[in-house]
């Protein structure tokens, strides 16, 4: 019998595979990973602080650097946090328009994450192409009406920088009729794909109990099999209108996330459908004219949260009545995700850690700050 | 179950744990020395806890509550009452609005028990608090600094800090 000792390796922070600069230090046992720690801070710039620099306002298009994918939905997030504590009002037209550019997000979000994820397992490129092909035809809308494709910027207090331009909906109509055709696609590539299954299937388990103990947000607790969306939980903005499902998983593993993902999608879809349908008798235009933008809020504190692709997000503000935020506190979804890597990789080979790694979806940008 | 306000909670937990509810008192918020605003109070709605049993408070949550999901712990540091409050948020998966524990410090000794043993999701947030706040968590598993390098000295958070150089102010050369 030969002698074998456990080997302590690092992977990352410049490695492909790690999503950015992103750090894992495991020990393994031949190929079975016996212990994995999370490393990181590569990037981080103490966000929190420069915002308590930095005016209310002015931290608007700081946020779009947080989770760098879903800039939008960064923005209602603060925005919302902001509003609760001035209480201004947001007309409902703008409401509309916001929750159809968040939900625009998911999907890109969600496509993207799925094209990553089986880049990962080694389907090298197809995937992603795909998703990405969808993604830029989304990012082409926000562009239209931001003037910018990632660092949209695009809310403001009170409502959205700027009204729909008039091409924006037919351009959107033709996104959503090809849109069932995609989802549909990329969910037969994977369903019907044996390499995938064997890869996903019973990978990464991350139970019930111990999701909700790590807390975990967003696809990676619902596939854990807890149906907790904010979205359902605490409705904010016109959630309670509209009619969606929330996909749950059952075991809890690689596989549960992607089908949850690709369900989103789908009831994404849904919503963006309903608030087309209702955006024509929406009272009010894209933002209070009355709400100030240099806002000086009474002194207390708020916390808002969104469910954004990732998970929750919130934001929890604290006003001495000044101009800045005496303190500003992200509460980011691909953090508190990352709590529980060590413990879903433990056991399974080191081909398996970059494939729960992918299936958790984080963003380092968030990660850091 | 569900359906459990901050005030229900203040009353509920004083009544199943005697004197772990405190006082809420307002902290004084400096407000920027230009503008010349009388300085402004600032009174928390939240539940305020005794620091050292926050851990029984927060079992008392999960356990007979159902508030089994830690959400956020957040540090906020009030330079001018010489304090930190420490912020938990907790929520019910099943229902119900948030509830928010505090938990207040002195800013010299910050020193409060760690939920990383009860809730392992309480880890990162720990250790975030303690590599920017400098907040000592007793009985966390691992306690290091997050985000900042190991050989970093200083805590870049908190209010003194300062924002060029290497001294803190008030400190002497």
């Amino acid at each position: 019998m030969l002698k074998t000792e456990e080997l302590q390796i690092n992977i990352g922070p410049q490695h492909p595979s790690t999503h950015g600069v992103f750090r894992m230090l495991v020990t393994v046992d031949g190929e079975t990973v016996t212990d994995l720690k999370p490393v990181f801070g590569y990037l981080h710039r103490n966000h929190e602080q420069i915002a308590e620099v930095n005016t209310y306002l002015q931290n608007m298009p700081y946020t779009d650097r947080l989770d760098y994918f879903n800039a939008m939905a960064n923005n209602h997030a603060y925005a919302m946090a902001v509003e609760k504590l001035v209480g201004i009002e947001v007309p409902e037209r703008a409401e509309y328009i916001r929750v159809l550019m968040v939900e625009l997000t998911r999907i890109l979000n969600h496509a993207g994450a799925l094209g990553f994820l089986i880049n990962d397992m080694g389907a090298w490129q197809t995937q992603l192409a795909f998703g990405m092909r969808e993604r830029e035809k989304i990012l082409d809308l926000f562009e239209s009406v931001s003037g910018a494709r990632l660092m949209c910027n695009y809310f403001r207090f009170g409502g959205v920088a700027r009204d729909l331009t008039a091409d924006f909906m037919p351009r959107l109509k033709d996104l959503l009729v090809a849109m069932p055709a995609f989802i549909d696609e990329m969910e037969r590539l994977l369903r019907e794909n044996e390499i995938l299954l064997q890869r996903s299937e019973g990978i990464g388990i991350l139970p019930k109990d111990l999701a909700l103990a790590y807390s975990v947000t967003g696809p990676v607790l619902r596939g854990s099999g807890v149906a907790y969306d904010i979205r359902r939980a605490e409705p904010y903005s016109i959630y309670d209108r509209l009619d969606f499902d929330v996909p749950v998983g059952s075991v809890g593993d690689v596989y549960d996330r992607i089908l949850v993902r690709i369900e989103e999608m789908r009831q994404s879809k849904r919503i963006i459908e309903q608030v087309i349908a209702q955006l024509p008798d929406a009272q009010g235009g894209h933002i209070n004219p009355k709400a100030r933008q240099n806002v000086r809020p009474p002194v207390g504190d708020v916390y808002a949260r969104v469910e954004t692709p990732k998970g929750e997000l919130g934001f929890y503000l604290v006003s001495d009545g000044s101009s800045r935020p005496y303190r500003y506190k992200v509460r980011a979804p691909s953090f508190i995700n990352l709590t529980p890597l060590g413990d879903m990789c433990r056991g399974y080979k080191v081909a398996d850690m970059v494939v729960i790694l992918g299936s958790i979806d984080i963003v380092m940008g968030e990660v850091d700050r | 179950m569900p359906n459990v306000s901050a005030d229900d909670l203040r009353v509920r937990l004083g009544r199943a744990l005697p004197g772990v509810v405190q006082e809420v008192y307002p902290l004084k918020v400096a407000p920027p020395p230009a503008q010349g605003h009388a300085p402004a109070a600032f009174v928390t709605g939240d539940t305020l806890v005794d620091a050292a049993r926050v851990v029984d408070a927060a079992l008392y949550l999960r356990d007979v509550l159902g508030y089994a999901y830690l959400s956020d712990i957040c540090v906020v540091d009030y330079l001018t009452d010489g304090i930190f409050e420490v912020v938990y948020r907790f929520y019910n998966v099943e229902g119900g609005p948030s509830l928010a524990l505090k938990v207040r410090v002195p800013r010299e000794n910050p020193v409060v028990p760690s939920l990383t043993p009860d809730w392992p999701g309480a880890n990162f947030h720990e250790r975030e608090a303690f590599d920017l706040y400098g907040i000592t968590f007793v009985g966390h598993p691992y306690l290091h600094r997050i985000y900042m390098w190991d050989e970093f000295e200083g805590f870049p958070m908190r209010k003194d800090f300062p924002k060029q150089g290497d001294k803190y102010i008030g400190e002497d050369e």
